[in-house]
């Protein structure tokens, strides 16, 4: 006799209630997807530690517990000035307590450069495209967190770059979730198609407030195609009762690159896939990532690199400084196919553990088939240089200080790779602030 | 202004310092001499306050307060300054950054207002040209890739910034070529004045023609086996140490 966790009793009732909603559009082929996804998740059902990609993060406090997805929220303008992120420029569009807000929302790029409409239009409006690309790229079949994110496609972030066009303004999407009322749940879903020889920055932030417990389970599909640069940020900014599950999935196709910033500032507990897969020669994908957990927090980021073909380049560089006793987990799988000749692949992550109740679990995984690589992983987790420390403290700079100052330089090397000034100003006073004062 | 009395210090289990005594006067340089793991780094450290070493017997009077009692960072606060014989590179931190740090806590520990920007900068200045630091070096990352004459250039320029009232020149020497020395040794001799006083660790002669000390103690097996004037030094020059060795030897 199967255990039904409470979160999956919710979900059976909701999925029903939501396919009512739907009315007459529960006719159309993104439906088809949206129920075998469903099956799909009823059958996988929530991962457990004894799950390999689940070992060191346990999702059972979550699937106990019951959140409202409605998007319902008291949230108000008053509410948003009181979290701003200054000198924020472009196309800024706010999700609420995971709904579309046109009140709250900016575009200021031109229509012929850049189309972007919530999901739920895009859908009606944009039909063949969402056929050509929605769900297309997707661990669906085998991730029970993007199976349930697919079933419920219904809000969250269409944006289409055509063929050459470079977008000046960056897009930028706030997901501010209000849970002061209530347990609230969010599943965003978000497409990004960016054409040949195209442009677009991307940033994703999230951030919660309220003592009462968030569940995000977001998943973005980025499509690169060929010789087209993307720069895509993840920002996360939660409270300690907030839980986050978030997929990346992106398809580079030939000459193109993207570039991957994910900077986790705050959250209770986080898990962050980001999933590239190097679909075309000459691409080049980099991966950037940051996380500072103190406290009880739990950060963990999974990352994927796949070359499928010859003569691209990934770079990954990931780096953690963890206080109290938070907990960190890096995994990352590098796949090198039998085709994918003259690829060049470099990983590394770096720790520091600035208390000795803190814990930091990386794993790099390489599977490479083709045998003229180059490929090179390092992960190292340590304690903060005795001398370093010492050399600071002999010119008068107290111990806390001397901490302080090489754990910000320390994360000084992620942030200085961010291109969007206000969000790297924004993420530096965060970590400078958790730094010095938590 | 410095007052050691039978200071004794281990690493573990292992006794380095065996009994030292040295008095040491504002105005005065003195200069500790002796072989290879006689004790001379370690007592550099013992003083700057180096956690590594267990001070287990003695006193170290610090104007008339007591040193041991104070943390590495009160220590350098009450004018204890230690260059260092391999400067540490710190990534990430300027070294700019790292000095408006350091004089500002300094300040604080001793109940001034922190300097603003602008006076931090003009002091900076001030401080560059009198020794005659290049400006460049001072905005990379704290001794990154510097090479060793710049490395220990910067230690003096530290040094001049924090004014301190006792320097330690641990082995400043060491890894220096011939040019660097010099520039190191006149920037050391700038600095001092009869309010201060400094004690130049070094195992060769070589710095000790451009920092003239007026004593030199000779460190053996975690003692002062013989002190005197700048000619004893030149006469370890001619005879190097196996005759204090055997001479301290013979004794025990």
């Amino acid at each position: 006799m199967e255990n039904i966790s409470s979160l999956k009793k919710q979900l059976l009732v909701d999925f029903q209630q939501f396919e009512i909603g739907l009315n007459g559009n529960a006719v159309k082929p993104i439906h088809q997807i949206r129920k075998t996804a469903f099956d799909t998740f009823q059958q996988l059902n929530f991962p457990t530690i004894r799950h390999e990609e689940w070992k060191y993060s346990n999702v059972k406090s979550i699937t106990e517990k019951s959140f409202n997805f409605s998007g319902k929220t008291d949230f108000s303008v008053e509410d948003l000035e009181q979290m701003p992120i200054p000198n924020l420029e472009g196309n800024i569009i706010y999700f609420i307590n995971g709904i579309y807000s046109s009140a709250l929302s900016k575009i200021v790029s031109d229509q012929s450069e850049l189309i972007i409409l919530p999901i739920s239009e895009a859908i009606i409006k944009y039909s063949a495209l969402i056929t050509e690309y929605f769900n297309t790229n997707t661990d669906s079949d085998i991730n029970a967190f993007s199976a349930l994110n697919t079933a419920f496609t219904q809000h969250g972030l269409f944006v289409y770059v055509p063929d050459n066009k470079v977008v000046a303004q960056p897009v930028i999407l706030r997901f501010i979730t209000d849970a002061r009322a209530e347990n609230i749940g969010l599943q965003p879903r978000n497409l990004f198609i960016i054409g040949k020889n195209a442009e677009l920055q991307i940033a994703e932030s999230y951030r919660t407030l309220g003592e009462n417990e968030v569940f995000t389970n977001a998943y973005s599909e980025i499509f690169v195609n060929e010789e087209a640069n993307v720069h895509y940020y993840k920002v996360q900014n939660e409270t300690d009762s907030s839980y986050h599950i978030g997929t990346t999935a992106v398809l580079q196709k030939s000459k193109s690159v993207f570039t991957a910033n994910t900077v986790t500032a705050n959250g209770g507990f986080v898990r962050n896939n980001l999933n590239i897969k190097v679909d075309g020669e000459y691409a080049e994908a980099n991966m950037f990532g940051l996380y500072i957990p103190n406290n009880t927090q739990h950060i963990d980021n999974h990352t994927v690199v796949d070359h499928m073909k010859p003569n691209s380049n990934s770079n990954e560089f990931y780096k953690g400084v963890l206080k109290d006793k938070s907990t960190g987990v890096f995994n990352g799988k590098i796949f090198v196919r039998q085709d994918a000749q003259k690829t060049n692949a470099f990983q590394s992550c770096k720790n520091v553990l600035a208390s000795t109740d803190a814990t930091m679990n990386t794993k790099p995984q390489l599977e490479i088939w083709a045998d003229d690589v180059k490929c090179s992983h390092g992960t190292t987790t340590g304690q903060l240089n005795d001398d370093a420390l010492f050399y600071m403290q002999a010119r008068g700079i107290s111990k806390a200080t001397a901490k302080s100052l090489l754990m910000l330089a320390f994360a000084q090397e992620v942030i200085d790779k961010m291109e969007i000034e206000s969000i790297k100003v924004y993420l530096q006073g965060l970590i400078q602030e958790k730094i010095y004062n938590s | 202004m410095l007052k050691i009395e039978n200071l004794h210090a281990c690493i573990g289990e292992k006794e380095i310092l065996r009994g030292i005594n040295l008095e040491v006067k504002a105005g005065e340089v003195h200069a500790i001499m002796g072989p290879n793991g006689s004790g001379k780094s370690t007592l550099a450290s013992v003083l700057a306050g180096r956690e590594t070493y267990e001070v287990t017997e003695g006193s170290i009077e610090f104007f008339g307060k007591n040193l041991l009692e104070f943390s590495p960072e009160e220590r350098a606060a009450e004018g204890v300054f230690l260059a260092f014989q391999y400067p540490i590179e710190i990534p990430g931190v300027s070294t700019t950054n790292f000095l408006k740090t350091a004089v500002n806590e300094i300040r604080k520990y001793k109940g001034e207002e922190p300097l603003d920007a602008v006076a931090f900068l003009k002091m900076f200045k001030s401080k560059m040209a009198f020794i005659n630091m290049d400006q460049s070096l001072l905005n990379r990352s704290l001794n990154e890739g510097f090479s060793g004459g710049e490395k220990k250039k910067n230690e003096i320029f530290q040094m001049a910034v924090l004014e301190p009232k006792l320097a330690l020149l641990d082995e400043t020497d060491s890894g220096l070529d011939i040019d660097a020395l010099r520039i190191v040794a006149e920037g050391v001799n700038k600095l001092k004045s009869p309010n201060n006083a400094t004690i130049v660790v070094t195992h060769y002669q070589r710095l000790l023609d451009y920092i003239v000390p007026d004593y030199v103690h000779v460190l053996y097996k975690g003692r002062i086996v013989k002190s005197g004037t700048k000619e004893l030094a030149l006469e370890l020059e001619e005879k190097g140490y196996d005759w204090i060795k055997s001479e301290v030897d013979q004794l025990v």
